[in-house]
């Protein structure tokens, strides 16, 4: 997993609520064995008419979000389903943070285990950089992991909050499960203790 | 004395490895639910790092999304090339990492989250995953059970644990008792309707409540199954006599003096008395009432005697979100839910692919036939529940009633083989997410229970079901 530690970049606003993981990448790009090659899918059925047109008002279609690397979204945004596909499709197209007043709770642990970053702030905070997203490719928004803060283009500072084993792992880029194995001794005593207490599980 | 606990505290203590001072847990799972479509990329993971699955005896593995329900579907050549694949992919990893394996030939297979617990697989107080988000489903067993992604997947292959942190509790109590014509899919559409489906964000529900108690296995796995739809970890119910009766007996429970040491334990696995929860909700049995969805989002919840809601009506970014539902579903603000018409129904998936949904749409169905022009497929939840339903006589009422009668997978809930909505097709639907395109390309779908939608395949209209109900055929 790449390291997150601070970026700063163009955001795109979607402030549409209840953005789902169908509209995110709809299931006909889940039949992948593969985690790249989602990015061109990524909104497929919001991006492209049914004969694979871009449709030019969606916001990644439009020039000055093109290369956008930050999404500042909606409530209740990744809602639906587990899968992975959705975070795997937004890093194939460049996204590395997307912030919300909420996310669904899949979709928020699938974003650290990609690198992606999803910030929650107050309904305000979001407003003020949703306004600030909308001014285009010149308002560049500033996430900063170590520090916590997301600075819009005027300067204006908002803090987050993030779990700090998250971050810890976000900001070097750890493999959960190499963290994990190096417990391998208390995992084998706890599968020792409960095959005597509930042998039947 | 120690403080009195929840049931989600109970499982949770019993599950931990490791804690760490911030409170990351490293938390034991007890079974590994597995399908091909979240699942190839994790077994690639362990493959290129040299690690095995930890306990391949606690792991599962069912095809389930991709699959073909025709009848013919045992040819592979009635599968796109992608879907067999990723079956393929399924079947090569099973049988390489050394996972108990049902395949599409195996009368056993079916949707994950139905074979689960109709093997004796889920049982209570257990952890369960699955890289699938219904997961929740085995929450009605008092089993703690959610939906992880793919790169969890690897790590509970990899592991047999997950890193996780402490969720709040919260209690949704339905009191007294529901009326006729109402199901455990009211239910849980009422509570997500009354919640939202950001209501339950960072919490595990408890669903408790005389309405609650007096549902079957299968009603409370379908109330369980859209604790996710209303944005909630997981969804838990306490078990009890009725929880006891469906395990016992099930291929994979415990039998003889094992089945009397579990059923000893399952007994103390209750919310204590004065717990605590962080959040509350209480919802009148009485007061719920067959509902619909009218909109592209499992919240847009409204009993079937109502009218579309207008888009002003809401706050916020509902208002606009409202708007876009309108337009997706075709729909105008004002006219009765009753004159929406449909052309499509489709019963089944894991929140009412069992036998006792089967029975209800057959209540409804029983010696009547579809509207003109309705279309219903009719997709069992298994091949086992597909085999009782053939033994009750209830395939032969679908089949009469000029419904399709197929093989058992998750079918047009996800749409991703080919039982799909056409275009602007209308859909009445047990499934449990109304998204744009969810099941099909600009499909529409309107959730119910399984008696509403088979009164809507009878009428050719979103209809109160309790009206056939008074009527004799
Ligand atoms: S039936 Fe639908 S919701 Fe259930 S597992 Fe299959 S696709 Fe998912």
């Amino acid at each position: 997993m790449d390291k997150f530690t601070k970026l700063t970049g163009i955001a795109a606003p979607m402030p549409l609520v209840n953005i789902d993981t169908d509209m995110i990448i709809p299931k006909g790009f889940l039949k992948t064995i593969q985690r790249s090659g989602l990015g061109v899918n990524l909104f497929d059925e919001m991006r492209y008419d049914r004969s694979g047109n871009e449709i030019a008002d969606f916001v990644l279609n439009k020039p000055q979000y093109r290369d956008a690397e930050i999404l500042v979204a909606g409530d209740n945004f990744g809602c639906g389903s587990s899968r992975e596909h959705a975070p795997w499709a937004l890093l194939d197209f460049g996204i590395r943070c997307v912030i919300s007043t909420s996310f669904a709770d899949i979709f928020f642990n699938n974003c650290f285990k990609n690198g992606i970053l999803p910030v929650v702030l107050p309904q305000e905070a979001v407003d003020y950089l949703m306004d600030d997203a909308s001014k285009g490719a010149n308002a560049r928004i500033t996430v900063d992991l170590e520090a916590q803060t997301v600075t819009a283009s005027d300067g204006t500072a908002f803090h987050f909050d993030v779990d700090p084993f998250k971050k810890h792992c976000m900001l070097n880029g750890l493999d959960d499960i190499g963290l994990t194995l190096e417990k391998v001794a208390a995992i084998d005593t706890y599968e020792k203790r409960v095959a005597a207490q509930f042998p039947w599980v | 004395m120690t403080a009195p606990k929840t049931l989600y505290d109970k499982i949770w203590d019993a599950h931990v490895v490791d804690q760490s001072d911030d409170g990351t847990c490293v938390l034991y799972i007890d079974r590994h639910l597995v399908h091909e479509v979240t699942s190839p990329q994790a077994f690639e993971g362990l493959r290129m790092t040299g690690r095995k699955v930890r306990a391949p005896e606690r792991t599962i593995a069912v095809p389930d999304h991709n699959v073909p329900t025709t009848l013919d579907r045992a040819n592979a050549q009635t599968m796109t090339e992608d879907s067999r694949v990723q079956v393929e992919a399924l079947d090569k990893n099973a049988k390489a990492f050394g996972v108990h394996y049902y395949p599409v030939t195996d009368v056993r297979q079916g949707i994950v989250h139905i074979v689960g617990p109709e093997q004796g697989w889920t049982l209570p107080g257990m952890t369960v995953v699955c890289g699938d988000s219904h997961t929740a489903t085995h929450g009605a067993f008092g089993a703690l059970a959610h939906g992880i992604g793919t790169s969890e997947v690897e790590h509970v292959l990899a592991t047999q644990t997950l890193i996780q942190k402490k969720s709040k509790n919260m209690k949704v109590e339905i009191t007294g008792h529901l009326r006729p014509g109402v199901t455990a899919k009211d239910i849980t559409l009422a509570v997500i309707g009354k919640t939202g489906t950001a209501g339950g964000t960072g919490y595990v529900i408890e669903y408790c409540g005389q309405a609650i108690r007096d549902l079957s296995m299968e009603g409370r796995m379908t109330v369980c199954n859209m604790a996710i739809e209303g944005g909630a970890r997981a969804g838990l119910i306490a078990p009890d006599e009725t929880t006891f009766a469906y395990c016992m007996g099930r291929p994979h429970a415990p039998k003889g003096a094992a089945w009397e040491a579990a059923l000893a334990y399952w007994k103390t696995l209750y919310t204590d008395e004065g717990a605590h929860f962080d959040k509350v909700v209480t919802i009148r049995g009485e007061d719920i009432e067959p509902v619909v969805t009218w909109g592209t989002s499992p919240e847009d919840v409204l009993p079937i005697s109502a009218t579309v809601p207008a888009p002003e009506s809401f706050t916020g970014g509902k208002v606009d979100a409202a708007k876009r539902s309108l337009d997706y579903m075709g729909l105008t603000a004002g006219m009765k839910l009753t004159d929406i018409k449909i052309d499509a129904v489709f019963i089944g998936s894991c929140t009412n692919g069992r036998i006792e949904d089967l029975r209800a749409a057959a209540a409804v169905l029983k010696g009547r036939k579809l509207a003109p022009g309705v279309r219903a497929l009719i997709v069992p939840g298994s091949g086992l529940v597909r085999a009782q339903a053939e033994e009750e006589g209830l395939a032969q009422i679908f089949i009469d009633a000029g419904c399709e009668w197929r093989m058992a997978g998750c079918s047009m809930c996800l749409a991703m083989n080919p039982d799909q909505l056409a275009e602007g097709e209308r859909c009445a639907s047990t499934s449990n997410r109304n998204f744009e395109g969810r099941q099909g390309y600009k499909g529409r779908t309107h959730l119910m229970s399984p008696a509403m939608a088979a009164a809507a395949a009878v009428t050719g209209h979103l209809t109160d079901v309790r009206e056939l109900m008074t009527k004799t055929v």
